[in-house]
């Protein structure tokens, strides 16, 4: 019997059908990986808070009387719902947009020139991670009244 | 006949995914130039920006003929996306069929409304 087929080699894990529950947590991405599954998470959240973004630029847009209701909702509130909780589903709008763009941008780019060896995969993922989230950083100090 | 199979193959109209892996990166190129177009204007715009210089933005009637266009392309993209998580993540047909009408639904009652605000205007 060979080394090779002795029972007390340490278990690799194996990934048949992902579990969320049992594997996720423990399923290393890489950035790519990472960058991938959040251009799907960003743009599902764009899709079903579609409602809401056109609520918003039918506010801002149709008459002065409605785009001072616009501005309220970020101050004042609505309904109860107070305003910074507006600010953070912008913020989390942003984010997603950021993000969305910039994937978007870096498989246009992949697309265009080519660019699939495994060093520019990495690499630009991790570009697009930083800026997606250093911009909406930026963006949401702004919003927040930091500066 | 001509030849339909190899390198020859016709690979656009059959549903191979060409035409959704092409239209989504065109519509996506459209909605990135729009977003410059947008961004441009509000960052060359002097002060607060008012409901005038907001609204002013989307006045001009070829703005609004391109945010038409650009309206129509996101709910084309967002279609082509969608589709994809449904069919990644959901195997039963009956449930997939439900989300994928879902989604045209919402899309085209949203197309509608943002237009119906372009329009007015």
């Amino acid at each position: 019997m060979t080394d090779l087929a002795k029972a007390s080699r340490p278990q690799r894990p194996e990934f048949r059908n992902i579990n969320a529950l049992k594997d996720l947590p423990t399923y290393r991405l890489p950035p790519a990986g990472w960058v991938s599954i959040l251009h799907r998470v960003s743009g599902a959240l764009m899709f079903l808070l579609l409602p809401f973004i056109i609520w918003l630029f039918d506010t801002s847009v149709s008459s002065e009387y409605s785009f001072a209701r616009f501005t309220a909702l970020f101050s004042a509130g609505v309904a109860g719902v107070p305003g910074w909780f507006f600010k953070l589903v912008a913020l989390a709008l942003i984010w997603a947009y950021l993000h969305h763009i910039i994937a978007g941008l870096r498989h246009l780019w992949m697309d265009v020139a080519h660019a699939v060896s495994k060093e520019f995969g990495r690499s630009s993922a991790i570009v697009t991670l930083v800026l997606s989230l250093g911009l909406t950083a930026v963006l949401g100090a702004k919003l927040f009244g930091l500066y | 006949m001509s030849v339909n199979y190899g390198s020859k193959r016709i690979v656009v109209g059959a549903h191979y995914g060409l035409r959704d892996w092409l239209s989504q990166r065109i519509t996506a190129a459209l909605m990135v130039l729009f977003t410059l177009l947008v961004l441009v204007q509000v960052l060359f715009t002097r002060g607060p920006i008012g409901y005038e210089t907001w609204a002013g933005i989307f006045a001009a009637q070829w703005m609004k003929v391109l945010t038409f266009s650009v309206i129509i392309a996101l709910a084309w993209h967002v279609w082509v996306g969608m589709r994809d998580i449904w069919m990644d993540y959901i195997k039963p047909v009956s449930i997939r069929l439900s989300l994928q009408v879902f989604t045209i639904v919402w899309l085209v009652g949203c197309a509608g409304w943002a237009i119906q605000v372009l329009w007015r205007l």
